[in-house]
């Protein structure tokens, strides 16, 4: 990895809060008034820009524009891989750059577990046309056939004198080619690898990481800078209707108490209002917020309590109207059915918790908005800081840091329009911060969902119906006061259900919303994973089966499922269903492989309890079996976790298995511990006391395998956490013959 | 007026004695690698070395720590060099990277004091550091990593 020479600049633009992998952009940034002109002006080496994803210079530098952000997914070493591979780019010589929020980068919502989904085969043709462009510069160089130039880790050779030349020293020719058709790139043959799917490639930011110099939003810093935090309303959408400040203002280091404009409903992604104070430094804004005096005119959204909010929930999905899927007809085969299975499933509202809340640094000046924060969405942000301060999008430039976890908050830019709105107001460059306690009380929640599963058996044991009701608030419900039914959330496991029942169907119910829903690492599928899993495994017991082999049977033969021939409109997750389909020969295979490796068995020798669980989402299939002990005292301790992944085509499978640990213990955070509940309207969690995160003496060994296939490249961010629920609550099952259904298990005085 | 000695360098600091190390850190003296998660000494992402202690730096009164030799992430190693450094980047530790400076520092701080650490001991000493992205195996396999880094 290149570090960049100048150690001075470096240091200087770390001041600045810029991370040194922004260098090359920097210059081009309207924020260099900051900058001393030395370093401002234009980079004297000349460029080879192929296309928004390379550059590289006549000092042999390849820089590799990163367009997604990084919140741990290991995307600013993943994205380099694929085009570094094409381009035959020597690993030394990459640098990498963090792009800024560009529509001509395509898409850079990084959610959905789509980066290496969506951009694989974009980001190959980018590397490989730029290596075509090289190859074919040389030939010009030395009047030879372009066949007979070959690219090779940085350079490229002429085959028949070996003759090589850098690429550096290619790009003023390269720089006058025209930029081959799509259809003409040549892409590598798999075994040419040398990046793709190799286990071997460190962290490009490890060293940073490990020695504290790396950027996150809030380790932004730039001159004349003050510090913000705001004191939000307790319950959305209600207004200040008076403030006392006179406490605030005697304290060191407060500047200014500023009222900020109420929020109007729908809320998207708008600025929550409240009070803002103004200081020197972090600690004197948040004491100086304590101080405040207060008094707020509530929304009617006081009124929201979990508890009752919960009954209203089961009884929504007792009239739940909305079919979302109709096979057959699930009602009167339930009612002709010899046997009926029903059990109830609860998740309760949860909340994100990155160890970075969220965070960002704005300054409007001369007619311009620059910003940096950790955001997921930088063209999210940018139009969404664009209307807040009044400003056309292009004048709004997003500088993503790196981001101290996302898991879905960080795609939702509300914090960075409050520090635009307040950098406008004050005409100073300005941090807002987040507080834990800002964090979870003023988020947008993982819906609270309750979940009613029937199914029908014939006499000789064959579910014949099945019937999904599901109630709970729709994301849509924050840009639209009046959603109350979930659309594409029933596509996340609900809807897509692979088991083969003659008879199925799947609705919804209305539910009101009275906080900020959004989505959070895997969204719907965690709750309706929840239910579907568990409710398999109850099915396997009353089948008196093994539950692997029940799994076997409800998936039945190898097909691919086109849940739109009934009556659904499924999104698959933003992909074709020829091209990911949904593939019963895959979860059976995953299934079978996470069984083989954990040699699962519902009840081992020792009295321990193993689940199992397999669930396709965001197009990828994981299999998970957890393994738990219980004492005599009648507390279970998970003792270990497997996971199997199928995600198709593997860029770089460290980090694949890196992101199913993780999804692992994201796992067990939310069955054990994940717990939002509101009372009067306001959420009562405040921070890890009281919002538990599982720490590492809470957490097993992890094994992962990957089954490794040519398929087109899946989702991974996500899809590792929807199995982990189930099979832990299953394994529970099998240890102790209690079945849990409702979230998190901590009530239950097990753990 | 404090006079603080953060990474064996005397730093002289004008803020109120309640303002905890962690902002001092960060926002005065520009220390950016500690840091912030929680605020109530919950998650060790602000972990630093108070004496060799590892210490959550978020509520830790400056005017407490006159006598004290602070060290931060910044000042662990010359070079970012530490054994503990050192495995957690063989073993590609860090996802996001956020709460890995306090886990360094507790790892780092844990082994000055036992030299081969077992299972039980490693979380014991790790376990008031959160990591939200679910590092810790690696985490335990790059302080079992360190011990043998540490002794060639």
């Amino acid at each position: 990895m290149k570090t960049i020479n100048n150690v001075s600049r470096r240091k200087f633009l770390k001041g600045l809060g810029i991370s040194t992998s922004a260098l090359v952009l920097s210059v081009n940034l309207p924020g260099l008034s900051l900058l001393p002109k030395a370093f401002a002006a234009k980079d004297s080496s000349e460029k080879f820009v192929p296309n928004v994803y390379v550059e590289i210079s006549s000092d042999n530098v390849v820089s590799i524009i990163v367009h997604r952000s990084e919140m741990g997914q290991g995307i600013r070493t993943s994205i380099p891989m694929i085009v570094a591979d094409e381009l035959e780019a020597d690993w030394q010589q990459i640098k990498v750059i963090q792009g800024l929020g560009d529509k001509k980068y395509g898409s850079q919502n990084t959610d959905g577990s789509r980066s290496i989904r969506d951009f694989y085969k974009p980001l190959r043709e980018a590397g490989a046309s730029a290596r075509m462009m090289l190859e074919q510069a040389a030939a010009q160089l030395w009047q030879v056939p372009v066949s007979e130039c070959s690219a090779l880790s940085g350079t490229v050779t002429h085959l028949n004198t070996q003759k090589t030349v850098d690429f550096g020293a290619l790009v003023t020719i390269a720089s006058t080619l025209p930029v081959p058709k799509s259809e003409d790139v040549v892409l590598k043959n798999k075994a040419d690898f040398k990046f793709i799917g190799k286990s071997d490639i460190k962290l490009v930011d490890g060293q940073n990481i490990v020695t504290g110099r790396a950027t996150y939003g809030f380790d932004v810093e730039l001159e004349n800078m003050v510090y913000v935090v705001i004191a939000r309303p307790p319950v959305l959408a209600s207004k200040v209707k008076s403030v006392d400040d006179s406490q605030t203002m005697k304290i060191k280091g407060v500047i200014k108490v500023i009222q900020l404009a109420d929020i109007e409903e729908p809320v998207g992604f708008k600025p929550l209002g409240g009070v803002a104070v103004v200081a020197t430094n972090t600690w004197a804004a948040i004491k100086g917020r304590e101080a405040l005096k207060i008094e707020w005119e509530l929304s009617n959204h006081e009124t929201y309590n979990s508890k009752t909010y919960k009954d209203a929930l089961k009884a929504s999905c007792d009239n739940a109207t909305t079919i979302l899927r109709d096979k057959g007809d699930a009602v009167s085969a339930l009612a002709q059915a010899s046997s009926v299975i029903k059990a109830e499933y609860y998740v309760p509202a949860l909340i994100h918790v990155p160890m970075e809340p969220p965070a960002a640094t704005a300054h409007y000046h001369d007619g311009i908005l620059d910003a940096w924060a950790c955001v997921q969405a930088p063209q999210v942000a940018q139009a969404t800081v664009a209307q807040a301060v009044g400003l056309p999008p292009e004048k709004v430039f997003i500088n993503v840091t790196l981001l101290g976890g996302g898991f879905g908050r960080k795609s939702k830019p509300d914090f960075v329009a409050e520090a635009a709105v307040i950098s406008k107001q004050l005409k100073l460059p300005v941090k807002v911060i987040w507080t834990r306690e800002d964090e979870i009380q003023n988020g947008y929640y993982h819906a609270v969902s309750y979940q009613k599963l029937e199914a029908g058996l014939n006499q000789n044991n064959q579910i014949t119906s099945w019937f999904h009701k599901a109630a709970l608030p729709p994301i849509s419900s924050t840009f639209n006061i009046n959603a109350k039914v979930i659309q594409f959330e029933a596509d996340l496991g609900m809807i897509d259900m692979p088991y083969d029942i003659a008879n199925i169907r799947c609705a919804a119910g209305k539910a009101d919303a009275h906080i900020r829903i959004g989505w959070m690492r895997s969204v719907t599928n965690i709750n309706q994973a929840f239910a579907v899993c568990s409710f398999a495994d109850e099915i396997a017991h009353a089948r008196k089966e093994n539950p692997q082999d029940n799994l076997l049977k409800l998936l039945g033969d190898d097909r691919y499922i086109n849940v739109n021939q009934e009556k659904a409109k499924y999104g698959n997750y933003g992909e074709k269903l020829t091209e990911y389909p949904i593939d019963t020969a895959r979860l059976k295979q995953a299934l079978n492989k996470v069984a083989e490796l954990a040699k699962f068995t519902p009840v081992k020798k020792n009295g321990n309890g193993m689940g199992i669980a397999v669930h396709r989402s965001f197009t990828s299939y994981v299999g998970c079996v957890v393994e738990v002990s219980k004492n005599t005292k009648g507390y279970v301790k998970i003792e270990k976790i497997w996971m199997s992944i199928d995600s198709g085509t593997v860029v770089n499978p460290e980090r694949v298995i890196s992101q199913m640990e993780g999804a692992a213990i994201f796992g067990i955070s939310l069955t054990l511990f994940g717990e939002i509940t509101a009372k009067d309207g306001a959420i009562e969690q405040s921070n890890f006391d009281n919002y538990r995160i599982a720490r590492m003496n809470e957490v097993p060994p992890i094994d992962v395998e990957i089954i490794t296939n040519d398929n087109p490249p899946g989702g991974v961010g996500e899809p590792g956490v929807p199995p982990v629920a189930p099979a832990i609550c299953n394994a529970i099952f099998a240890a102790t013959g209690i079945r849990y259904r409702e979230l998190p298990l901590t009530q239950y005085n097990i753990i | 007026m404090f006079t603080l000695n953060i990474n064996s360098k005397p730093h002289e600091v004008d803020e109120d004695g309640d303002m905890p190390l962690l902002w001092v850190l960060r926002d005065i003296l520009k220390y950016t690698g500690t840091k912030y998660g929680c605020g109530k000494g919950l998650c060790g992402a602000c972990t630093v070395h108070i004496d060799g202690i590892a210490t959550p730096s978020c509520v830790l009164p400056i005017s407490v720590l006159a006598e004290s030799k602070i060290t931060t992430i910044e000042g662990l190693s010359g070079n970012g060099n530490h054994p503990v450094q050192q495995a957690w980047q063989a073993l590609n530790v860090p996802q996001c990277g956020y709460c890995q400076p306090g886990q360094i520092m507790s790892a780092a701080a844990l082994l000055a004091e036992n030299s081969s650490p077992n299972d039980e001991q490693i979380e014991r000493a790790m376990s008031g550091n959160i990591c939200r992205c679910g590092t810790y195996p690696r985490i335990k396999q790059a302080i079992y990593l360190a011990t043998e880094i540490k002794g060639s």
